[in-house]
């Protein structure tokens, strides 16, 4: 099977020559076989080819090996779905059929995800016919018992537009159906139409939360395309600042955790202390959520001694701090009833469904790009894997706790022993007519960025999965047969992204 | 007389001040300065201000149920003693019509809910009547145990009675009565761990989710409701704990208030270090309060 598969490591380019177009029931076989030995899907994705004909891309992983793999067919207006032998596809073929309007016959549950016009040229113009988000088909359960709640896309907090329908008997809930789209900005769009100086912010700015890793998965993927070698300490501290974000957003997360419960001393603690984590990002680049700082070939600002020490004292203090308000989480037992066994999901739902992040790792799945994939300072630096196997809330809040105890280990001896050099390269002409595939461990789990440049070395395609993409429909399966109060508490579990969702 | 008014008066003036209290408490616990201690004053009056948004697709029993379970509690503060003194009436037998007068409060507050036709009031009257399935007997059952020890049926008697002094005898009867009140107040307050006065999950909430749709002078009406319900089953418990009855009335007003402040620091406690517990597991709570009112009725047979 050597030649059905590009093989490739995490961020190394390769020209799009080398990738081999296999016929589809060739594709097909040869996907679910490997999927079947192992492998998962990062990321499937379709281009529009001459004569009305779509080339699908499907980047594996062998999380075991440290390899992707890279492989592609073509297909006319409708191809057979592969989602009922492989379920964790089935986002990425409805995204493939808002997209392009390729039909995969027989998927089970075929509608859009993000409700906006197709991207094909025809219709390009002709977008007086707005879709209207979630305006289409919904599970429903019949009989004079069942209820349907629905909830958003406008909700009571803060927080970012989604719509929710519960099939419901009295307080359990059948089924959760999520409908997203909400945010769509059609950045991939816009990337593919070129790199500007823009591209920088739309990176920064496509999941909010989750700045560093979406500019530095973009950061490593130009890096790749134009062989340009990240000096060691622009390295080290993009590892800091990646860390970083992982401490302020699971420190929050365990807050907001405590707050669904209703448990005061652990939610307001928290909530102090993940400004603190955002004040140390703030401290090293000057803004708190980590923009202006990722660029490609190093990073724009360097750590002095004095500022070295600064941060290390912040974190020794923030950490305790930190270590306090969580025991207290565990000490309660009123909060550990109220997380265990709560929205469980099994370790094969979370494999068959391919899900990344803590999310993954709480089902005692051992899947972690810093892991599995590393680039940059963590190849030299290795940070543990934390699992936990309950699958439920607990884990998932457990797995968070491990993860913030090993991250600051890593920045404190990042800090310690930093590396001597410059912390910006300069970068060469990207590569023409290359495909790169960018793996970045964010804070909610694995972010990838496909790219692929043309003739003149420019971006031609650009495909960002964020873990939000894998994951939502993990929260849909935590939900079936909980009860319907316990729903915010299994969404902050999960806590996922909806803009770098809808993208 | 003037008295009696007296303390009508100081019932619906102090009784929005507990939240206050309540809120400084779980500040202090959470390492923040809190807001406002007069904070539910404000808001009272803010919203009293305000005009009111209705739904095409309510009647007037949405308008009516928040005035209608007012005046329900209102008049059910005219029944309750205070610091130990004779309430503003009392008859033989009042205590029937005063658990009826907080049940008809309630009974509008669900029906204004379902008037909405929203799932999540819906859903919130259908949790809010479930758990009163369990609290009314409860309160029934207590209150029925103290009758027995005092031998009258009438709220005044039992609490303007010298005869209970937990502080002295211990009758364990009465500190069975005391615990299932604790558990009614806390449920009937919609406090932790029952409910979540300040979540803004509307899946979880029982009694908030249930008032999402008024606004303005009906909120306003509903706030100041909630407070004067948080002092009534207070005065309850209270009433057979912490009282004076030195003879100077106003000194017994102060202990009696001060009392009732302890009260509320205690539920600010309770909510600091305790987290709510899963919905379905509320009437195993409520089950307790149940078995404690049975068991001290049965006690109080023996005589």
């Amino acid at each position: 099977m050597a030649g059905s598969i590009l093989n490739i490591r995490n961020s190394q380019a390769k020209p799009l020559s080398e990738i081999p177009s296999l016929p589809f029931e060739k594709f097909c076989d040869f996907v679910i076989a490997q999927i079947r030995e192992g492998a998962r899907v990062v990321s499937f994705f379709g281009t529009p080819k001459t004569n009305a004909t779509f080339m699908l891309t499907m980047v594996l992983a062998y999380d075991n090996d440290g390899q992707l793999g890279i492989v592609s067919t073509s297909v006319k207006d409708t191809y057979p779905s592969l989602t009922p032998q492989l379920p964790q596809v089935h986002w990425f073929e409805r995204e493939i059929f808002e997209q392009w309007q390729v039909r995969p016959d027989g998927h089970p549950w075929l509608k859009p995800i993000r409700f906006h016009n197709p991207c094909t040229e025809n219709s390009l113009g002709n977008s007086s016919q707005d879709i209207l988000p979630s305006v289409t088909d919904f599970m429903k359960v019949h009989g004079q018992e069942p209820h349907e709640v629905a909830v958003g896309p406008v909700h009571a907090g803060i927080i970012e537009p989604g719509h929710f329908r519960f099939q419901c008997h009295g307080e359990h809930v059948f089924h959760l159906e999520i409908s997203l789209g909400y945010q769509h900005r059609g950045i991939e769009r816009a990337l593919a139409a070129g790199s500007g100086k823009r591209t920088i912010h739309y990176m920064e700015t496509s999941a909010g939360d989750t700045t560093i890793g979406h500019a530095l998965a973009y950061c490593q993927a130009m890096e790749g395309l134009s062989d340009c070698a990240v000096p060691l300490r622009a390295s080290a501290i993009r590892g800091i600042m990646l860390e970083l974000e992982r401490l302020a957003n699971h420190t929050g997360d365990l807050g907001a955790l405590a707050n669904d419960v209703g448990y005061l001393p652990t939610s307001s603690y928290c909530g102090r202390l993940r400004g603190d984590f955002l004040n140390m990002t703030a401290l090293i680049c000057g803004n708190r959520f980590g923009r202006n700082i990722v660029r490609p070939g190093g990073v724009m600002f360097d750590l002095d001694d004095s500022l070295i020490t600064e941060l290390q004292n912040r974190l020794d203090k923030i950490f305790n701090d930190v270590k306090n308000a969580v025991s207290l989480l565990w000490s309660s037992s009123f909060v550990v009833d109220r997380f265990d066994e709560t929205g469980i999901v099994t370790k094969k739902t979370a494999l068959d469904l391919g899900l990344v992040g803590p999310a993954a790792r709480a089902c005692g799945i051992e899947r972690d790009v810093r892991f599995d994939f590393p680039t940059g300072i963590y190849q030299f630096s290795h940070i543990p894997l934390s699992t936990y196997s309950s699958g439920d809330v607990f884990a998932r809040a457990y797995v968070r706790w491990l993860e913030i105890q090993r991250s600051t280990e890593f920045i404190r001896d990042q800090l310690k022993n930093l590396p001597d050099s410059a912390v910006m390269a300069a970068m060469p002409p990207l590569k023409k007519q290359s495909m790169v595939v960018s793996l970045i461990e964010g804070w909610r789990g694995e972010i990838c960025h496909a790219i692929t440049t043309d003739i003149n070395g420019n971006i031609s395609q650009y495909k960002i999965t964020d873990p939000s993409f894998h994951n939502w429909i993990g929260l849909a399966m935590a939900l079936r047969g909980e009860d319907i109060s316990d729903f915010p508490l299994c969404n902050k579990s999960f806590n996922l992204s909806y803009c770098g969702h809808d993208l | 007389m003037y008295a009696k008014v007296t303390q009508l008066i100081l019932i619906f003036l102090i009784s929005p001040f507990l939240f206050g209290v309540i809120n400084r408490i779980k500040a202090f616990f959470a390492g923040r300065k809190g807001i406002p201690l007069l904070q539910t004053y404000y808001d009272i009056f803010k919203l009293l201000r305000k005009g009111a948004v209705y739904s095409k697709t309510t009647t007037w029993i949405f308008i009516a149920g928040p005035i209608i379970s007012l005046s329900a509690l209102v008049c059910a503060c005219a029944f309750i003693p205070f610091a130990g003194h004779r309430a503003f009436f009392s008859f033989e037998g009042d205590i029937v019509l005063f658990i009826y007068l907080l049940g008809l409060a309630r009974f509008f507050t669900v029906l204004a809910a379902l008037d909405t036709g929203s799932s999540f009031e819906g859903m919130g009257a259908s949790r809010e009547v479930q758990f009163a399935v369990f609290a009314e007997p409860a309160l029934f059952l207590s209150l029925a145990a103290l009758v027995r020890i005092t031998g009258t049926m009438s709220l005044s008697d039992i609490f303007a009675n010298t005869t209970i002094n937990t502080l002295t005898t211990l009758d364990p009867a009465i500190l069975l009565v005391i615990g299932a009140l604790f558990i009614i107040f806390l449920t009937e307050n919609s406090r932790i761990p029952v409910d979540d006065p300040n979540t803004h999950l509307e899946l979880t909430m029982i009694h908030e989710v249930m008032v999402l749709d008024h606004g303005g002078i009906d909120f306003a009406y509903i706030l100041y409701g909630v407070a004067v319900k948080f002092w009534i089953l207070g005065t309850l418990l209270m009433s057979i704990i912490f009282r004076t009855n030195s003879g100077i009335v106003f000194f017994d007003y102060a202990v009696f208030i001060f009392g009732m402040i302890v009260l509320a620091v205690a539920v600010g406690i309770v909510e600091s270090i305790m987290a709510r517990l899963r919905l379905f597991k509320v009437p195993n709570l409520l089950i307790v309060a149940l078995a404690l009112s049975v068991l001290a009725l049965t006690l109080t047979m023996r005589i």
